[in-house]
């Protein structure tokens, strides 16, 4: 258990800290979608430049990632003080943007290189994530490889010191803007499904690799079509063993769980609690009582929903003593997160009426249209990092002990 | 499962033992097959107050251990497990917190001994109607002499045949909701069991011109705000009771999804049910948080105990709601008999939804609570 009074005295330390700081040209900028490197946020060279301060105040102090050990780039925390700095950078309307500079860096890579990397690894690739310099994307679902992904077919050839990859890659995040990326290849041809699989690093800036971007129903690209051409990946960069790459996958997947269980950041459904929204648009009885009985309903479904899953994640991180464990408790948590998000931007849509229809213009505030956007990619929610369904054949089989009941090769 | 201190763990084990051993629901079948009168039964009740359960709520100073609500939840959950029936929730959390909130001194003094003794039973007489509605009390409760002239007519009073007092809900004459101590076998008192699915102690009750001292009105609160609170907490020590009948209903049925075979596999292998039970299993540990929640939120005196109390209610209640259809429905034909105890969990399941306010009503008031 932690000490209260430490924990304390940590988060005064913390607020300081911050205020000193957090740049005031930052105040107020959509951090989120500039770290994240999306198409339609805009920045200021002012606030390029606040940007690039900040990310270094960061990194200076191992906060990019709190709980890595020193030497790789964090501060070597517990978890409780990493979320104690989460709360006062959030507390204080700043963010800390690594995380979204790093791409699938800090969440994903970073944690499956700390349990699978050599010592050469993790010297040579930590460092850059946790500092939010260098941004990563993986290279897992294939065209015909989504929710089976065991059926990949980009092949890794042994050329003496590295190995060629042939194939194509889908649903890369951020595969246009990235440096490097983490792809899983099928090194033994021969061997079962999942068990002539390897997982190797290589570079983005190469010959051999192409990317297209992919637009979304959302109007926006996150995500690109990833094609390799005797892309080069040096041997030195085999994560894991050979042909051993389904463990290491199945272990960033248990990390990409944990890193979706929680909000979405920066929202602009939360610009205004949904209630109030419905008083707006929909009108309340002498009561104060929305006068749509039926949404009113299905409104306080969701927000009970919500708190539940709220509660749910509370209750596992005290139940860990703030130590929160990959553990299958995240695929009920991104089911629970999904629906409840999915349903508010529904709901959100639904109140605003013909409102919640806007693509853009002058007709529409701001706010409406970000909303529309959201309830758009949010569709994207049940289906990445593991479909709902995916998440459900997870939890009958590995927390209820129920048998397999997908293929297996 | 919250985080419980060694005590309360020491004490949740105690009992979960104690329940597996001495009350699992096979002797509530014995009970409900003999046609005893009562609810309970007596020994298993005089276990329950040599265990010190009837003196969770109390303070030291009137005999009891003073541990909270989250402990009574915790017992509450293991005993909905194996349906044990008793009037623990009914006097020692409901009547129990009604005199912590409600009465002076020599209230507490004059029953609370007797709550932890088990010589006295208590209960709550709220509901008039069919459908629990909290204001719907036309019960009154006339000042005369110096005390109170009650006359009215309750229904769906928990332990109402074995209950030695009640806790009477009744209009004041600034017509106001309060809450009275009135003997059962007080002149003008009379009761009539109900025979209902759970097979519990469920009773009406007349009031005819009860008179009753001033001794008897609980006033320790502003006028109205003890009875808002005691049904606020009242619900949360449901919802806990109905966690623990949900998840033993969820064992029970992932049981049988791995031992039951149909076209040569566990049924559990079709991913129908393999979903079904990720689902219900995912419902169960939001129920829990909730549930947990709402004891734990009184047990902290937050200042949002009424909207978590209503969260645990309709939310426990919910998933309940489902499970117990599942329980039914993946049992298939055996679910269906009598024999089997799935229809206990049935049948107890929709008796706790309706009591104190179901689903609807409480999803309703949060709502309200919250401002829309």
């Amino acid at each position: 258990m932690q000490n209260a009074n430490e924990l304390e005295s940590f988060r005064g330390d913390v607020r300081a800290w911050v205020a000193e700081n957090f740049p005031a040209s930052l105040q107020g900028a959509d951090l989120a979608g500039i770290a994240g490197g999306e198409s339609g946020a805009k920045a200021s060279d002012t606030v390029r430049a606040g940007l690039e301060a900040w990310r270094q105040k960061l990194a200076e102090k191992g906060w990019g990632a709190p709980t890595w050990p020193v030497e790789y780039g964090g501060a070597g925390l517990t978890d409780p003080h990493a979320n104690i700095i989460g709360e006062e950078i959030h507390r204080a309307g700043a963010y800390n943007p690594i995380p979204h500079m790093t791409g699938m860096g800090v969440t994903m890579v970073g944690p499956t290189l700390l349990e699978y990397g050599s010592e050469e690894q993790k010297a040579r690739h930590l460092k850059g994530i946790a500092s939010g310099e260098i941004r990563w994307c993986l290279g897992l679902s294939e065209p015909n490889a989504g929710s089976d992904l065991a059926s990949l077919s980009t092949k890794a050839d042994d050329r003496g010191d590295y190995f060629a990859l042939n194939g194509q890659k889908i649903w890369t995040s951020g595969a246009n803007i990235s440096q490097w990326c983490g792809a899983l290849v099928r090194t033994d041809t021969d061997a079962g499904k999942r068990d002539g699989i390897s997982f190797v690093l290589l570079p983005m800036q190469q010959d051999g690799v192409e990317t297209r971007p992919i637009r979304l129903i959302s109007g926006i690209s996150p995500f690109c079509e990833t094609y390799f051409t005797d892309a080069r990946a040096e041997k030195g960069d085999l994560l894991g063993n050979l042909n051993d790459g389904w463990s290491v996958v199945k272990r960033l997947l248990q990390h990409e769980r944990q890193s979706q269980t929680g909000g979405r950041g920066v929202s602009m459904l939360d610009s205004e609690p949904l209630h109030v929204k419905a008083q707006r648009f929909v009108g309340t009885d002498d009561n104060g009582a929305l006068i749509d009985k039926d949404l009113r309903q299905r409104l306080v479904r969701n927000y009970m929903d919500g708190a539940a899953h709220r509660l749910t994640a509370q209750r596992i991180t005290d139940e860990a003593s703030g130590r929160v464990e990959v553990s299958a408790a995240a695929s009920i948590l991104k089911n629970s997160n999904t629906r409840f998000a999915q349903q508010k931007a529904e709901l959100a849509l639904e109140i605003m009426g013909s409102q919640g229809i806007g693509w853009s213009g002058d007709d529409f505030a701001e706010e409406e249209l970000g909303i529309v956007r959201e309830w758009l990619s949010g569709k994207a929610m049940s289906i990445y990092g593991g479909s709902y369904e995916v998440q459900n054949n997870i939890i009958s089989k590995n927390v209820l002990g129920l048998p397999e009941t997908t293929q297996k090769g | 499962m919250a985080a419980l201190t060694e005590e309360q763990s020491i004490l949740k084990d105690q009992a979960t033992s104690w329940v597996e051993a001495e009350l699992p629901v096979q002797k509530f079948r014995d009970f409900r097959n003999s046609n005893s009168d009562g609810g309970f039964d007596p020994k298993a009740w005089s276990a329950m107050v040599d265990m010190g359960w009837t003196g969770i709520l109390v303070p030291e100073t009137f005999g009891g251990s003073d541990l909270g609500y989250l402990t009574f939840g915790v017992i509450l959950e293991q005993l909905g497990r194996q349906l044990c029936a008793s009037p623990l929730f009914a006097s020692a959390y409901v009547g129990a917190s009604a005199i912590n909130m409600g009465g002076n001194d020599d209230q507490k003094q004059r029953w609370l001994p007797g709550i932890v003794d088990g010589s006295e039973i208590l209960t709550l007489a709220v509901d008039e109607q069919p459908r629990h509605q909290r204001n719907a009390i036309a019960c009154k409760a006339s000042a005369s002499d110096g005390g109170f002239l009650l006359s009215g007519a309750k229904t769906f009073v928990p332990e109402g045949m074995s209950a030695t007092t009640f806790v009477v809900a009744a209009r004041t004459d600034a017509g106001v909701i309060e809450l009275f101590l009135v003997p059962a076998n007080a002149d003008g008192v009379s009761r009539t069991q109900m025979d209902t699915v759970d097979k519990r102690d469920h009773a009406r009750v007349t009031l005819t011109n009860v008179v009753v001292s001033g001794e008897a009105h609980l006033a320790g609160m502003p006028s109205g705000e003890l009875y808002e609170h005691l049904l606020n907490r009242a619900c949360a020590g449901v919802a806990m009771e109905m966690l623990g009948i949900g998840c033993c209903s969820f064992e029970m049925t992932l049981d049988y999804l791995k031992t039951r075979k149909q076209f040569g596999k566990v049924i559990g292998s079709f991913q129908a049910l393999g979903h079904r039970a990720a689902e219900l299993y995912s419902a169960q540990e939001m129920a829990r948080s909730c549930a947990e929640a709402g004891v734990i939120a009184i047990d902290n005196g937050a200042d949002d105990q009424a909207a978590m109390s209503a969260l645990s209610k309709a939310k426990t209640g919910e998933f309940l709601f489902d499970m117990s259809n599942q329980l039914i429905q993946i049992h298939g034909g055996i679910g269906m008999t009598d024999d089997f105890d799935a229809g206990f969990y049935l049948k107890r399941a929709r008796a706790l939804e309706a009591l104190y306010g179901n689903q609807a009503l409480h999803r309703d008031r949060y709502a309200t609570l919250l401002g829309f």
